[in-house]
């Protein structure tokens, strides 16, 4: 039986990247390389106010004296960021007021991707901001949205258009000295997504990015700012894709979300960066810092991710738990195959009094593949009766691969509970046989037993994600399982 | 008492390195080319990794430096002492037959009487067994050893003298526990070396108990590393009880390299002692093997246990389990950091590990990090940490039954930590551990314990 | 020996008792019965002194004095006795410990001397016999690793150790079979006496034809809607609690 699950296995984890293609568009860049005039040229690319210039400067500054994080489960080939482009946008006629001015190429592009930026063609639901390369493209619904008072639009508009917003809350919840690739972020970022929800709004629909590195050469710096005041919600999801290339990419992005009081802030991921070929050549750098802060009584902040994309990931979306009642929330799917890498996991940081925090991680590794858990959960003294319950399972598919757990639990309060549970095992061939017996092949039996494995992280996407993250998932381990 | 002395005043790695390089000839005196030769390295890697502090990833909630501060003696060279054997046999454990023998200060203590051994046996002086038997010594001292990595052991490396050496020949099973009463007593704040090394041969059975007491209020820091040694289809059981003064640093490294089938326990309780140190390091180097790793440590006043594990499963089916246990009160604060790490190919591994921590006042503090790192798939491994406060379901059914609440809580830490203590596989030593763990949560410790030193801190200043 | 008057009991913000008045006179039998929801368990763990309810109004006094006031030890050792509806395992902790302590501490605070380790035994070997419990208590710790019905006639079992003054018996006949049901029963029986009491909080009537109530009492939605004496109980079976739900929310609309 081994045998069939070898040949299996190898057909599950050997499907194609479908979204490696590279568009034909013409892109403005800059020379390569980074130094201080760099900085200043994206700002001023941007047209940006004097505060966003002392912001990027500053981490500049920092980020020079700061070294490259070393600690993680990692082996990261020395990363020359001279080699990098740090701004590239696709060529534009002028403002991008209606559709119509966007290059129906990148239109084609986003298609392609199976999103559409028409808004008729769109799910009805969902709204959509299109990064590619380093600037917004297109966002969708703005109006309809601005109607009930919600900002949802590209990063570079919301420093033009709501400067006040961006000054007060940027760098709150990731400050510009956070780490070595928040600092690279905050002195170079190009453009996100930003969203503010007004008092007592409950966004109506699911708010999304879609990214997509398309340039060679190019690193993608991209920062999201989500604020959502009091007694709001919004759900949010991010969508990534780039093109099969044999170099590596750089992709450094920080993330940063503020839920005042009674807020909700369900954030979303479903990352498919190019994961490098079955050589392990090419592939996406996905080094990522989100974090949430959630600032206000009884607020609450839930991370969702679905990983299965980029050569390697280093990436602990985390929650700041300051208000009293709040709650942080993460569930995550890691895939790893072939010789992909993650190190990934979440900290949650209990401030308040009575606030709650649950970890579910589920691992899946293959081929040559590491893919580690690493965790954080604090509790401070004075963060009475908070609570946490971490589960991290991880699945091997594959006798060359690797599956670490790396929790660090500290806790400075007696009332408090913290609980932290990890497995790693194979999936059972008792399991498999069971299946078998009831005339269920081997590769649907895993592809059921996976999808029971990760179910209670993808209950927790929006649904029409959670189909499209369970594909996701069979296609990456495609061949992989047996 | 005479004593000698080498030098004092070091605070630092310079000093230590002083200290060696101005009385080098006393460091060598005595002891064989194989523990000589490799001092040089291990003063480099010792120069070079400092002393442990919060910026080692495997010191990050134990500081060692303030632990050196101070100016201490050391002990190069045999220092005579008259000991009353009469009064410490009070600190037997009653019913339990044992050999008992003594070390004081990092040193075999010579006045130590001779045991009844088994043919072959040899249970003695690790300095005089490097110079009768030195190619049976030299065959294992240092193999599992890194200075490299490992500051403490390089430290060690560079200062050791003396200190057990056990050595169990093929298929002999020792029945009765060898008690190992480990002293620290000296006239000044002391600084002590000790070094182990056992050798368990095929198919033979040992089980050892060491007791750590200090004797006289001085601050001390023992750094002990000891190695072991576990042939094919051996048993051996290594239990530490640490019962030293709240003004000492008790800091030990116990390498143990197990052979194919072989079957280990390693239980260690801290009960009292300023700052506990226990690095661990098993390597189960053959299939079929299995390590049994516990511990258990309550603390109080400003007490700091940090508990380190290292389990490597180098071959396949191997089983190992590792529970770990600390009751923190008043300002005391503990660590515990355990890994599993099953390599490439060690398929059919089981590997369980699990942490539980009660913290009973408002300022006491745990840090736990269990780590599981696996590169083989046949494999069942878990690891569970918790940190939480007593039961209160089961609090109130007690109380129900009319206990007070104050014996409630005792008697559920005492349930708490008693399911490490039930794993020790000596029933005398069993509940002797159960009696100094009752008593331990009853303040009443300082009376029971032996050693005739009140361990009560407050009457230490 | 037990007064309530006009308790009012919540917990995290909801109303459960709403308003109980019962009174208990030594040699007496009652059963509390309601469908599920009621109140029942409630007022058995207020009296029993568990922390997580919160008392509204009225009091509740015991032999004369503030029941409400005592900590749960001090209820235990004044004659108070909880047969739990579900005993809480305590790995660890052993039978034998766990009942030398509770009855040396009920024993010194009733100004009786302590009992010796093999007065404690032997008396500990009577106790055993009257709800068979075979079980070895010395290697087992408290409930862990019971069945349903031995962790039910443990609790009988206790009940007779700690010879109570008030016994509440919530649910004890949940989960036992027909034989253990009898067991449990003629325990309780065997322990009655002119001088004490017992509280039988039940869904079913099936335990009352073991021991026979002197009052059945009808719990509805917080309040004792309906008083009588063992026939009730018979009735309720008959026609379950509907006709009374019925009866009582007409009176209301």
């Amino acid at each position: 039986m081994a045998e069939t699950q070898n040949h299996i296995l190898n057909e599950v984890t050997q499907g194609e990247y479908k979204y490696g293609f590279v568009t034909d568009i013409e892109t403005e860049t800059i020379a390569k390389g980074l130094n201080e005039d760099v900085v200043r040229k994206i700002s001023e690319l941007k047209g940006e106010p004097e505060f966003m210039l002392e912001f990027r400067l500053n981490a500049y500054r920092k980020w020079l004296q700061m070294e490259m994080p070393e600690w993680a489960h990692l082996k990261i080939p020395p990363i020359d960021y001279q080699d990098i482009i740090y701004y590239a946008a696709p060529k534009k006629k002028a403002q991008l007021d209606s559709l119509d001015e966007v290059d129906p190429e990148l239109l084609n592009t986003f298609n392609k991707l199976g999103i559409p930026l028409e808004e008729q063609k769109l799910l009805s639901g969902v709204a959509v901001d299109a990064v590619m390369d380093s600037v917004s493209v297109k966002t969708t619904f703005k109006e309809t949205l601005a109607e009930k008072g919600i900002i949802f639009c590209s990063f570079s508009d919301a420093v033009k258009e709501h400067p006040d917003l961006v000054k007060k809350y940027l760098g709150m919840s990731v400050p510009y000295d956070d780490n070595y690739f928040a600092a690279l972020n905050s002195a170079v970022f190009s453009d996100g997504s930003f969203i503010y929800i007004p008092k007592g709004v409950r966004c109506p629909m699911e708010l999304s990015t879609y990214f997509r590195i398309n340039a060679a050469k190019t690193g993608q710096f991209e920062r999201t700012l989500i604020i959502a005041d009091d007694e709001s919600y919004v759900s949010y999801l991010e969508g990534c894709t780039a093109p099969m290339r044999d170099e590596n990419q750089l992709h450094a992005a920080v993330v940063e979300i503020i839920a005042l009081e009674h807020a909700e802030v369900k954030y979303s991921t479903v990352q498919n960066w190019y994961p490098g070929d079955k050589a392990g050549r090419g592939g996406i750098y996905n080094f990522v810092t989100k974090r949430g802060l959630c600032k206000g009584e009884s607020s609450k902040i839930s991370w969702t991710q679905v990983e299965t994309g980029s050569a390697i990931t280093w990436k602990y979306p985390s929650c700041v738990l300051m208000g009293e009642n709040s709650v942080g929330e993460f569930y995550s799917v890691a895939v790893t195959n072939n010789y992909q890498q993650a190190d990934t996991g979440t900290k949650m940081i209990h401030i308040g009094k009575n606030t709650r925090s649950r970890i579910v991680s589920k691992g899946i590794s293959a081929g040559f593949s590491d893919n580690s858990y690493r965790g954080l959960v604090k509790v401070i003294p004075r963060a009475e009766n908070s609570r946490n319950f971490s589960q991290c399972d991880s699945l091997l598919l594959g006798d060359k691969c690797g599956a670490h757990t790396f929790p660090y639990i500290e806790v400075g309060n007696k009332s408090s509970i913290v609980e932290h549970e990890a497995t790693t095992s194979k999936i059972g061939e008792d399991q498999i046989f069971y299946c078998n017996q009831r005339g269920i092949s081997t590769e649907d039996a895993v592809a059921m037993i996976i999808s029971g494995y990760v179910r209670e992280v993808i209950n927790q996407l929006p649904m029409e994600f959670a189909v499209e993250a369970q594909k996701l998932l069979q296609i990456s381990l495609e061949g992989s399982v047996g | 008492m005479k004593e000698t002395v080498a030098t004092q005043n070091y605070t630092a790695v310079e000093d230590i390195t002083g200290l060696y390089q101005s009385n080098t000839e006393l460091f060598l005196e005595g002891s064989p080319d194989f523990m000589n030769d490799v001092r040089g390295k291990a003063l480099d890697d010792f120069v070079r990794q400092g002393i442990p502090s919060t910026k080692d990833e495997n010191y990050k909630y134990t500081d060692l430096r303030p632990v050196f501060e101070g100016d201490f003696n050391v002990f190069p060279s045999y220092v005579d002492q008259e000991i009353d054997f009469l009064s410490l046999f009070k600190c037997d454990v009653p019913k339990l037959d044992t050999f008992v023998i003594l070390t004081v200060n990092g040193w075999y203590y010579q006045r130590n009487r001779n045991l009844d051994l088994p043919e072959g046996v040899i249970i003695g002086s690790l300095a005089q067994a490097a110079r009768e038997h030195p190619e049976l010594v030299a065959q294992y001292y240092g193999k599992q050893v890194k200075t490299g990595k490992d500051p403490l052991a390089a430290l060690n490396t560079l200062l050791a003298k003396d200190g057990l050496f056990i050595y169990v020949p093929d298929n002999i099973v020792i029945e009765k526990p060898l008690q190992v009463i480990n002293l620290l007593r000296a006239k000044n704040d002391s600084f002590s070396t000790q070094r182990n090394l056992f050798i368990v041969g095929k198919n033979s059975q040992l089980k050892v108990v060491f007791c750590d007491h200090t004797l006289s209020k001085k601050k001390f820091v023992s750094n002990k590393l000891t190695e072991i040694y576990v042939q094919e289809n051996a048993v051996f059981d290594f239990y530490n009880i640490q019962n030293q003064h709240n003004e000492s640093a008790n800091l030990n490294s116990t390498f143990i390299c197990q052979k194919a089938s072989s079957n280990i326990q390693i239980n260690t309780a801290s009960l009292h002692g300023g700052v506990v140190r226990n690095n661990l390091e098993v390597l189960l180097n053959g299939e079929y093997a299995e390590a049994n790793v516990y511990g258990i440590s309550l603390t109080d006043n400003k007490q700091h246990v940090d508990n380190y594990t290292h389990v490597d499963h180098a071959k396949p089916n191997c089983t190992s389990n590792q529970l770990f246990k600390n009751v923190l009160d008043e300002e005391s604060t503990g660590a515990f950091a355990g890994r599993i790490h099953v390599w490439r190919d060690a398929q059919k591994t089981v590997a369980f590990q699990r942490n539980n921590n009660v913290l009973m006042s408002a300022n006491a503090k745990i840090d736990t990090k269990p780590q599981l790192v696996i590169d083989a798939n046949d494999v069942k491994c878990s690891h569970g940490a918790t940190v939480g406060r007593i039961d209160t379901e089961a609090l109130f059914y007690l109380r129900a039954r009319g206990i007070s609440e104050k014996e409630a809580k005792l008697l559920l830490m005492f349930a708490f930590v008693h399911e490490v203590i039930a794993q020790i596989r000596v029933k005398p030593l069993q509940e002797r551990l159960d009696e100094l763990v009752d008593k331990r949560f009853r303040g009443e410790i300082s009376k029971c314990h032996k050693c005739m030193f009140d361990c009560n801190p407050k009457s230490l200043k | 020996m037990l007064k309530i008057n006009n308790l009012h009991v919540s917990i995290e913000g909801k109303k459960i008792l709403k308003g109980i008045n019962l009174e208990i006179n030594p040699g007496e039998v009652h059963a509390i019965m309601g469908p599920n929801g009621s109140g029942k368990s409630t007022l058995a763990n207020v009296l029993a002194g568990r922390e997580d309810y919160v008392i509204e109004e009225g009091e509740v006094t015991f032999f004369g004095e503030d029941l409400l006031k005592l900590s749960p030890e001090d209820r235990a050792r004044k004659g108070l006795f909880l047969s739990f509806q579900y005993p809480v395992e305590i790995p660890g902790v052993s039978m034998v410990n766990f009942m030398k302590t509770a009855v040396n501490e009920v024993r010194k605070y009733r100004g009786q001397k302590q009992l010796t380790a093999s007065e404690f035994l032997k008396l500990m070997r009577e106790k055993k016999e009257l709800v068979e419990l075979n079980s070895d208590l010395a290697s087992r710790s408290v409930n862990e690793g019971f069945s349903g019905g031995e962790k039910k006639r443990n609790e009988i079992f206790q009940m007779a150790m700690l010879e109570p003054k008030l016994s509440i018996l919530d649910e004890t006949d949940s989960g036992l079979d027909i034989d253990a049901l009898r067991t449990v029963a003629s325990g309780v029986n065997a322990l009655k006496s002119p001088q004490n009491a017992t509280v039988l909080v039940t869904h079913y009537q099936r335990l009352l034809d073991y021991i026979v109530p002197d009052y059945v009492h009808v719990l509805y939605k917080g309040r004792i809607v309906k008083t009588a004496g063992k026939e009730l109980a018979f009735e309720l079976e008959e026609k379950g609690y509907d006709w009374i739900k019925k009866e009582l929310d007409e009176e209301e609309s």
